[in-house]
């Protein structure tokens, strides 16, 4: 054997080890791997697509304007304690409307306005605020406004974003989804991918509720007539609240409720949130346990309204309002509201997980059941089979050993295109697999176009060996060109395509480069070999 | 075996002029489709809306008593159509509507309520539901035209450096003579257009420039080979050399897209389709068009230069 034939094999041996070595963890499962094979090699595995495992995809959108409003609610609150504590009264303070971060603060005087502009100059967590003007009107009040900078608002947006997606992940995460995907997704959008998991209607709530816990107390000072007709005062809002009805459908009815507006205590002091099941009347509660401060902070709030009611406020509606007995020293509280335990373990979760900065929207969302995925794989073997078949027995037929070479070659193509997706720790989607089916038939292009010209060559009267020399040296630019040529458009489809369509442009590309290695290399390596060997005089072709 | 003779010389080049009548009329033909069918049928990828896919395992169904069913759900526009597949006995049907909002996130359980009124408890599975936003559809469809675009250019480029700008050009109106006609088949079999057709496109512009460029290499060859020789004739040749591998290549293509068209189910139909339709057309292309058209502009250079 030449030195050169005999390190062509080696080198397609060395493949074919490759490939096992990057197939393995797919075939036998990457746990039944010892530890050392992940670190030695690849333990990726190729994974299925949601289309064929079945599962939930979401593109939500987060509303990060909010969580610059949020902000400024934030500062609002903080200007109010700061001015009562230079004992500066104030006419008005408050966001100029719903849909702007401007915060309008109205003094009494220009004394008083004075005091405020050092108290914002000095900063003191308000250096994020600049004014944008400062009027008198004809009584003598002096009006502010106040915005947030440019600069801080792409800040508070883009941490809001992503503050979103590490809160959404630690409720996936924490929900047992372990498989899934929560990622970025331009500039203001999250992907959630979500395999194995079809009920959408339990993801979405898992994922979209806002989850803004806060405590508050009751208003007494006010009665719900007196607010609904002339509006609330500066410092209380109407809430609704939840009420036990067994006679609906849900369990609860909600009912009007008044409450302070002043936020005691947020769900950022929550550590930690459980369901408990009360074994004597069957009640399911949530219990919420703070961090130091937040135990801290809590025992400091029940002390000081030992008898008045404390409303546990979520997503701005009202679940229990227990009355205060006593100081509450222990760091936990409980939130009762006739829940079901699914619901209460979800409340948890989401609790346990941190608020959401914003609400968000879904923008996108597709889902498909287990078993319409696994009847699409079926489907997708069955003609990866039967489309197989189809090319071999055609090759076989049309250029009888020459054919049996070159279907060597393509099981050797399908075989590495799988372990190449391995290696990628590619997703297997099911344009994917019309990808890899498409692979067989135009993996045997390079073949045909170097047989058609080995063909030629015989014609010419060469002998086998000439004949098969100069077909493989002259259809060798036409291979590369149009292969480059496909190749260009599987990497455009790629870099433009999402899901599905990044799947299909995966195994196409891969399918072109295994089939340059295994159609050009690979058949010549076994075309030289048994022209050398002279194990068959004649090559029928 | 031989399916095409080594002797082969069909006349292409003589008689490229019928070759330009019959694509002529195939993309007069697609455009009317279009036209006539009021645009593409596009899929909520491009355009928001909704999916939902059913399937009743109770008593049979069909699309009038879906409809009356769903008929309390106010839909603006509702459209349902039946999965035909084969060897499958299954009740599946897509059920499409035009809301993305958030009422519709529980449109899949409204509608399985709804269904499951008409016809029994527990009789209806939900296979899978798509719901995409306005805002998504339009950036989508954009990313697809862009992509297209890429393709087209880049592949202009490298065909203009590897061979020549005239190569080039003849390459690129072979692409958009195979885009045009397979969106024309797409819309004259009333197909939705959706994110895979967009996949299925591109394929069918990196496989019909492959069968082109196979045979632009052999005119190359040619070319260097003989100089005296009438170019015509040499495209002619080349064409004719190249004739039976095109034939193979396209058939074992077929061959297997005609097994996913037949076998494989679900969203890839529309794939399978719009591939047979792409790979059809783009082997006719890389023989009629694409060289033709290089000799074509040959001819007018030569008889400007005269």
């Amino acid at each position: 054997m030449t030195k050169s034939l005999r390190w062509r094999m080696l080198i397609i041996l060395a493949s074919m080890l490759v490939g096992i070595v990057l197939l393995l963890p797919t075939l036998v499962g990457k746990d039944e791997l010892p530890e050392w094979w992940g670190n030695l090699f690849s333990d990726k595995e190729l994974k299925l697509g949601l289309d064929l495992q079945g599962g939930a995809h979401f593109l939500l959108g987060v509303e990060a304007e909010e969580a610059i409003f949020n902000t400024a609610d934030r500062f609002i609150e903080d200007l109010e304690m700061q001015l009562e504590e230079k004992k500066v009264k104030y006419i008005e303070i408050g966001r100029l409307d719903e849909k702007s971060s401007e915060i309008a603060v109205v003094l009494r005087n220009d004394a008083d306005a004075d005091i405020f502009d050092t108290l914002l100059s000095e900063g003191g967590g308000l250096g994020e605020l600049s004014t944008i003007s400062r009027t008198t009107g004809s009584a003598g009040e002096v009006k502010f406004l106040l915005d947030f900078t440019q600069d801080r608002k792409a800040f508070i947006r883009e941490n809001a974003v992503k503050q979103a997606r590490e809160t959404i992940e630690n409720r996936v995460n924490q929900f047992g989804m372990a498989e899934s995907i929560v990622q970025l997704h331009g500039d203001n959008a999250i992907l959630v991918q979500l395999p194995g998991f079809d009920d959408i209607e339990k993801a979405k709530e898992l994922i979209g509720m806002t989850a803004q816990l806060s405590f508050q107390m009751l208003d007494y000072e006010n009665t719900i007539a007196d607010v609904k007709a002339k509006g609330a005062p500066r410092d209380v809002e109407l809430l609704k609240q939840r009420v036990d009805d067994p006679s609906t459908e849900d369990g609860y009815r909600t009912e009007d409720i008044l409450v302070k507006k002043k936020v005691l205590l947020t769900g950022e002091s929550v550590k930690d949130a459980n369901t408990r099941l009360d074994s004597q009347n069957g009640e399911v509660t949530v219990i919420l346990e703070f961090d130091s401060r937040g135990s801290d902070k809590f025992a400091e709030i029940t002390g000081a309204n030992v008898n008045r009611q404390l409303a546990i406020v979520l997503d701005g509606v009202v679940y229990s309002a227990p009355r205060i007995n006593e100081r509450i020293g222990g760091g936990s509280a409980r939130i009762t509201g006739n829940f079901s335990i699914p619901e209460a373990d979800k409340l948890a979760i989401v609790l346990k997980s941190g608020a959401l900065p914003a609400s968000i929207t879904f923008l996108e969302q597709r889902t498909v059941s287990a078993t319409l995925g696994a009847d699409l794989i079926d489907k997708g073997k069955r003609s990866l089979l039967i489309g197989g078949f189809v090319v071999i027995a055609f090759m076989l037929v049309y250029y009888k050993f020459a054919g049996l070479i070159a279907n060597l070659a393509l099981v050797l193509n399908i075989f590495l295109l799988f372990a190449g997706l391995a290696a990628f720790g590619a997703t297997l989607t099911l344009p994917g697999l019309a990808g890899i089916i498409l692979t067989i038939g135009m993996a045997v292009d390079a073949n045909v176009l170097i047989f058609e010209r080995v063909r030629e060559e015989k014609r010419l009267g060469k002998k086998i060996g000439a004949s098969i020399n100069a077909g493989f040296g002259k259809a060798w630019s036409s291979i590369i060109d149009a292969n480059i040529t496909t190749l260009i458009t599987g990497l455009i489809l790629f870099q433009f395509g999402t899901g599905p369509v990044k799947g299909f442009a995966v195994t196409l590309c891969l399918g072109i480069l295994a089939s340059l290695f295994t159609s050009v290399f690979v058949s010549r390596v076994i075309f030289d070999f048994i022209l050398e060997k002279k194990l068959i005089k004649e090559i029928s072709i | 075996m031989e399916f095409i003779k080594p002797d082969i010389n069909y006349n292409f080049i003589g008689n490229r002029k019928v070759g330009f009548v019959i694509s002529a009329i195939l993309i007069i033909v697609s455009i009317a489709s279009v036209v006539m069918h009021g645009g593409l049928n596009l899929g909520v990828d491009f355009v928001g809306g909704s999916v939902v896919q059913i399937t009743c395992s109770g008593e049979t169904t069909n699309i009038k008593s879906i409809k009356k069913a769903l008929k309390p759900m106010n839909f603006k526009s509702i459209t349902v159509q039946k999965i035909e597949e084969l060897g499958s006995r299954k009740n599946s049907f897509l059920i499409r509507v035009n809301r993305t909002t958030e009422e519709a996130s529980h449109l899949a359980e409204a509608m399985r309520t709804a269904l499951e009124k008409a016809y029994g408890p527990g009789t209806i599975q939900i296979d899978s539901s798509d719901m995409v936003g306005p805002l998504v559809g339009s950036e989508l469809s954009r990313q697809g035209r862009n992509a297209i675009i890429a393709a087209i250019v880049c592949i202009f480029v490298y065909i203009t450096l590897r061979f020549d700008m005239k190569f080039a050009l003849g390459a690129i109106v072979a692409l958009l003579h195979d885009i045009i006609i397979t969106v024309g088949a797409l819309s004259i079999a009333n197909r939705e257009f959706n994110l895979t057709i967009i996949a299925a496109l591109l394929t069918v512009v990196g496989y019909s420039i492959n069968d082109t460029v196979v045979v632009y290499d052999r005119l190359r060859e040619n070319l260097r080979r003989s100089r005296k020789k009438d170019f015509s004739e040499i495209v002619n040749r080349s064409i004719n050399e190249t004739l039976s591998r095109t034939v193979l290549t396209s058939m074992t293509t077929l061959f297997v897209l005609i097994c996913i068209f037949v076998f494989g189910g679900g969203a890839i139909l529309n794939f399978a389709f719009a591939m047979i339709a792409g790979v059809a057309i783009g082997t006719y292309s890389s023989i009629f068009v694409a060289s033709p058209a290089v000799v074509l502009w040959e001819d007018i250079v030569a008889a400007k230069a005269k």
